[in-house]
């Protein structure tokens, strides 16, 4: 594992989260730092996804304050924080089944293409070299993958598997250069194999970009032992615990809130 | 790697085929007469397109038309000049042949409205009707020429519609077009009810002058004489090719990417940076304004307008042409909007049961082929991103 700075890319505060009287995120100061890979566990509803969903504007914070690389993004809508460097996988595949992987890849690279419409409908020729230039880079992340997959480009997205699929979806949240990464639940509806498989697949990628901050919500304790940095416990929307893997799942209060009181 | 080398170079003659078999297709069924010949050629028509569908025809085409598209645009044009020539003076035909074409030029839009982008709308014949009484109305003041009364009309409809964008923006699927419902059944009741505008009985609508092109006298090319109406087939098949020509490069651009991802997922899109309200705006204004112009040039070619030819009705009629069609295929559009447009009309024989026959028909095409006549394909940008 890479030796993270202690700068901090992310950092919420006294982040809250109300959904009527349900508290799902209860005042949380979460840091994240350049380069970590920080794993984020609990208990089913403890407020994993929330806390995705409101980093990344799905959901707006009721309380506190986010910061992105010294940015204030509390208020940021989810259209704006792509531009802030933050792209995100989800826990159920909202990959668009249609459309081609190739049109799936390219809305992660959204903001960098040129959706003007006189460039669009009218100046063909530069649309092309465009087309070009993100096919080559989509073909290249998806060959780190699995070199087969390459060949898939322009095959419609349904017609993949669950891993596949997966993988397609980790290049589009990629292909944007993003800063920092939310994986959600990178293993939900796959085999103990194939999750071994994209874990190693995960490494493998943030090796060749170097140091690639990513935040992963995960039940899989096998997967964050293998690839965190660090782990926050959450349990009713709070942090109960912080600290590298081993060291967490030692913890007696993260014991009592995963397996309940004896 | 693969995946990037050029496609193997297609066979061009089914391409030649398909375009001369649509064209003597059409011209039959505009020409014939008698039921039994009539029903017969339907049938004939349905096995042969069976068949080219069965043993590979239709997709040799395909290729072969992605392949070519100058050879496509060629023989499309010389199909059409063939067609005017043998419908030359055959009034009732050609102005069936203008109404499909203005029909399926709606649909286009609406294409882009409901096929790209997800925006149910089922008030497209009251844009399109706000279109045809901007036309009547610049008309009666006078002093405007006609192409920037047709242009008027649809940014008449592309305004009008700007009115539905806050509560189209607000809601989703149903409730959206719920929302269109409601303004379809407004604006009739508004034209019924406006004394300005003709009230029930409607409103008279001089024909297109195009500098100094008069579309109401009778064309004469090399000796030979063309009815009126043909000056109406060339504008509305001119309008069509480039509707046709503006969604197919929609369709193959970045613009035609985040259209069809605002339609999937809306979180997906927006997680992503896609601004959704931009992109509906872009799309519900394209349809609109389409629907605007064809119908300012409807107005103008049946001389004639009042409230009962812009129904809740017709907006369905307009619906199930994009569905019957294959949602998101523009080429659908064509067939199905001659199914639509021309069948009622040449089942006139069983009167009141042709609405039920042609209600049949279409319900059981869509029970043969639920995806529509022309399913749509999955988008490649494989041609475009080939070095």
């Amino acid at each position: 594992m890479t030796e993270a700075s202690t700068i901090s890319l992310l950092e919420s505060r006294g982040l809250t989260v109300r959904f009527g009287g349900l508290l799902a995120l209860n005042e949380l100061d979460i840091d994240v730092r350049h380069g970590e890979v920080l794993g984020l566990i609990g208990p089913n509803g403890s407020g994993k996804t929330t806390f995705l969903n409101v980093i990344s504007g799905v959901y707006s914070a009721s309380a506190g304050s986010i910061k992105l690389d010294g940015v204030d993004i509390t208020t940021a809508s989810a259209q704006n924080l792509s531009n802030h460097g933050l792209a995100r996988t989800f826990q159920r595949s909202r990959l668009c089944l249609p459309l081609s992987v190739f049109d799936n890849i390219a809305l992660g690279a959204q903001k960098r293409l040129d959706s003007g419409l006189w460039h669009n409908l009218v100046r063909r020729k530069s649309f092309a070299a465009e087309t070009r230039a993100i096919a080559a880079e989509a073909r290249e992340l998806l060959y780190v993958f699995n070199p087969s997959l390459a060949d898939k480009l322009f095959e419609p997205a349904i017609s993949l598997g669950m891993i596949d699929r997966r993988r397609v979806e980790i290049c589009r949240a990629l292909i944007g250069k993003p800063k920092l990464v939310l994986l959600d639940e990178p293993s939900a509806g796959m085999t103990h194999d194939e999750t071994d498989q994209v874990v190693d697949e995960i490494l493998g990628i943030r090796k060749s970009l170097g140091g690639l901050t990513i935040i992963i919500v995960e039940h899989e304790m096998g997967l964050i032992e293998r690839v965190t940095d660090r782990c926050v416990v959450l349990n009713y929307g709070k942090k109960i615990c912080e600290g590298r893997f081993r060291d967490v799942a030692a913890d007696p209060v993260v014991r009592e809130a995963y397996l309940g009181q004896s | 790697m693969t995946g990037l080398s050029a496609p193997k170079p297609a066979a061009v003659w089914p391409l030649i085929a398909s375009v001369a078999f649509a064209a003597a297709a059409l011209t039959t069924l505009v020409l014939i007469e008698n039921q039994k010949l009539l029903g017969l050629t339907l049938a004939g028509i349905a096995a042969i397109c069976f068949a080219a569908a069965r043993f590979g025809g239709v997709a040799a085409t395909e290729a072969a038309a992605s392949q070519n598209p100058w050879l496509l645009r060629g023989l499309i044009t010389i199909a059409a000049m063939a067609v005017l020539y043998v419908l030359r003076d055959d009034n009732f035909g050609l102005l069936m042949v203008a109404t499909v074409l203005i029909y399926a030029t709606v649909c286009i839009g609406l294409t882009i409205q409901m096929g790209y982008t997800g925006l149910t709308n089922f008030a497209a014949a009251a844009f399109v009707g706000t279109g045809g009484y901007t036309a009547a109305m610049l008309g009666q003041k006078g002093g405007l020429p006609d192409p920037l009364v047709l242009i008027g009309g649809g940014l008449v409809a592309v305004f009008i519609g700007s009115l539905l964008i806050l509560p189209v923006l607000r809601t989703r699927g149903h409730y959206a077009a719920l929302t269109t419902l409601a303004f379809g059944v407004m604006f009739n009741v508004f034209l019924d009810a406006n004394e300005l505008l003709g009230g029930p009985q409607g409103l008279k609508i001089p024909g297109i002058n195009l500098f100094g092109w008069d579309f109401s006298s009778d064309l004469q090319i090399l000796g030979i004489t063309f009815s009126f109406y043909v000056n109406y087939v060339i504008l509305t098949g001119v309008l069509t090719a480039l509707a046709m020509i503006l969604a197919g490069l929609l369709d193959k651009s970045w613009i035609g990417v985040w259209l069809d991802v605002v339609r999937l997922d809306e979180t997906a899109a927006s997680v992503f940076g896609l601004r959704i309200g931009y992109w509906k705006i872009l799309a519900f204004t394209l349809g609109n304004f389409l629907a605007g112009l064809m119908g300012a040039v409807y107005a103008k070619m049946t001389g004639f307008i009042a409230p009962s030819n812009f129904t809740f009705g017709d907006s369905l009629v307009m619906v199930s042409i994009v569905i019957l069609g294959g949602i998101g295929n523009r080429w659908g559009v064509l067939p199905a909007a001659l199914i639509v447009v021309l069948l009622p009309e040449k089942l006139q024989f069983i009167q009141e049961y042709r609405l039920l026959l042609y209600a049949i028909l279409v319900i059981v095409i869509l029970i043969m082929r639920p995806d529509g006549l022309v399913a749509r394909r999955v988008r490649t940008l494989r041609m475009e991103a080939r070095p």
